[in-house]
């Protein structure tokens, strides 16, 4: 049952996304939030929209995969929709006037501006981080791009190392909690029904082994690393050496030429719907 | 076989202390193991087995007596870290878990954990891990995660990342333990291939009998003490004296034990199961002129 539930819902491929460098993929990601907060003006949001969509093909990603990752939080963000719809108060006569909400143009476009920015956003981030990068290369990135920080003594490869660890371990830990699950349902346990409290009990007996079994292996791994010569980031080579191609370049100055257009648009649109 | 000492293991004590008493696990342990060998080490939980394991790489440290590897004396108080870390690279070791001591979320970035951490130039890594993985007949995995490898298989991923580190001797501790029969088959097998190809000195912590038939020589160790150290053949020829230790003998050596106690004249230095079909071979005709 726990089996099924895939982690970090990286989808393996070769495209262009997927062979890009982390370090160039997680300041993209980065460089777009800042880009869409910035973005004032329709046009820059249509072409938002279409950069979105140019990544997703890149990617070549399902749709479905993609529309699943908004799935989610679509009530969040249809709440939102509506709360800056109805409490946004504009200088005109509102639309519709039900005395404490109203309706105002600018509310209208602020609602359609804050859908557009998070779906853009998450759509984006998904498709750039999640979707087509694997956790360690993610983490391999995070590491390289912290690592000027290590100067200041911030312990960046053990953070870098532990959560490489973490993602190991997810697979291994959650077939040992059905392991115990089943052990426990054996003897009677009773996980599936009673209100929420009662579930929550029910859940100790799997829990308590769980962490003792965690901590005994968390003793061994780190016998078996210190036997295998770990002795944390000093003196560590690294196998796979990260070299910025042509295509991360090519990469980075799309982000960037985007960046310039939704400044443009800022500045010399006016006379089109600016929200 | 060359007959050149690589472990000298001299009046060797250790202990573990807890609140209220001094455990004794290893009492004046004197022991040499020669460069290229395959010795098994036997002996039943608690006897101290283990522990000696980890004071050849300086996992603990003895409360008095000398290790000596290939001439190092690694017990030596002035030892620097990096030759510390040295005798860990010549001294591999594979424990009984699988799943705990894998690092990586891609076998061949596993197998590259060993001479990263060792600095090792990156084509030189990647030249190791595909020779280590070509050894062992993993590298079809070579991308894939752990997590969805059998347990042999992990246990060769393990190894392999031992290997990758060219080490000269690799110890196992109880490596084969928590394996179903084929991965033990499959471990062992890689285990014979590391020692009679590639030269390695092989240390393997046992309870599996027939497993220990394979190697060169046996020891047994009972209560820190070694009480048995031979051929196989010689050391499981005694039955009574393993089985007073907790320990079993292969299961066919047993049974021409127990043919000779009910009087029947047969050899008892019997190990595998060829060599027990081919002493019955010989006892027949004996049998039928006889009456």
């Amino acid at each position: 049952m726990l089996k099924d539930v895939t982690f970090g819902q990286y989808f393996p491929g070769r495209s262009l996304l997927h062979r890009l460098d982390p370090r160039i993929k997680i300041l993209s990601v980065i460089l777009l939030i800042v880009w869409i907060f910035m973005a004032e003006h329709i046009l820059s949001y249509a072409l938002l929209l279409l950069t979105c969509i140019s990544l997703i093909l890149v990617a070549k990603l399902p749709l479905k995969t993609v529309f699943r990752s908004i799935r989610g939080i679509f009530i969040i963000l249809l709440i939102t929709a509506l709360i800056n719809l109805f409490l946004t108060k504009g200088e005109g006569k509102p639309l519709v006037d039900w005395g404490v909400f109203s309706i105002y143009e600018e509310g209208i476009w602020r609602a359609i501006k804050m859908f557009l920015r998070i779906t853009i956003l998450l759509i984006m981030t998904s498709v750039v981080l999640t979707y087509t990068t694997s956790p360690i290369d993610l983490t391999d990135g995070i590491e390289r791009l912290l690592s000027p920080l290590s100067y200041l003594h911030v312990p960046v490869h053990d953070f870098a190392m532990m959560m490489s660890i973490a993602l190991r371990f997810i697979p291994t830990l959650i077939e040992e909690t059905d392991k115990i699950m089943s052990a426990q349902k054996a003897r009677g346990a009773d996980f599936s029904s009673g209100g929420i409290v009662k579930r929550i009990k029910a859940l100790l007996p799997v829990l308590i082994p769980l962490f003792i079994s965690a901590f005994r292996r968390a003793e061994e791994l780190a016998t078996a690393m210190e036997c295998r010569c770990y002795r944390g980031g000093k003196g560590r080579t690294r196998m796979k050496v990260l070299h910025m191609g042509v295509h991360d370049i090519l990469f980075s100055v799309w982000m960037l030429a985007l960046g310039a257009g939704v400044l443009l648009i800022n500045h010399f649109a006016y006379g089109l719907v600016g929200f | 076989m060359s007959n050149t000492p690589f472990i000298q293991i001299e009046n060797l004590n250790f202990s573990y202390e807890d609140e209220s008493r001094r455990m004794a696990v290893l009492k004046n342990l004197n022991l040499t193991i020669e460069k290229g060998s395959f010795v098994a080490i036997l002996g039943h939980n608690g006897s101290g087995k283990s522990t000696l394991a980890k004071l050849l790489n300086l996992m603990l440290l003895p409360d008095s007596g000398r290790i000596l590897i290939d001439g190092v004396d690694i017990t030596d108080e002035n030892l620097s870290e990096d030759a510390l870390y040295e005798i860990r690279r010549r001294i591999g070791m594979v424990f009984q878990n699988p799943d705990n001591q894998l690092v990586a979320t891609v076998v061949e970035e596993d197998i590259a954990f060993g001479p990263e951490n060792l600095g090792v130039e990156p084509k030189e890594i990647r030249r190791r891990v595909d020779e280590a993985m070509e050894l062992l007949g993993i590298s079809e995995y070579a991308k894939h995660s752990p997590a969805k490898l059998s347990g042999g298989q992990k246990q060769r991923v393990a190894i392999a990342g031992v290997i990758a580190m060219l080490p000269e001797c690799v110890v196992f501790d109880e490596a084969t333990a928590m394996l179903d029969p084929k991965g033990r088959e499959e471990v062992m097998n890689a285990i014979t291939m590391l020692n009679r190809e590639k030269g390695i000195t092989v240390i393997h912590i046992t309870h599996n009998m027939e497993e220990a038939v394979l190697a060169d020589r046996v020891i047994v160790i009972h209560d820190g003490e070694i009480v048995k150290d031979g051929t196989p053949r010689s050391v499981f020829s005694d039955v009574e004296g393993l089985v007073s230790r907790e320990l079993d003998v292969p299961q066919v050596t047993q049974l021409f034990h127990l043919l000779k106690t009910r009087g029947i004249s047969v050899t008892t230095d019997v190990l595998t199961e060829e060599e027990a079909v081919k002493a019955f071979v010989d006892l027949y005709p004996e049998k039928n002129h006889g009456k």
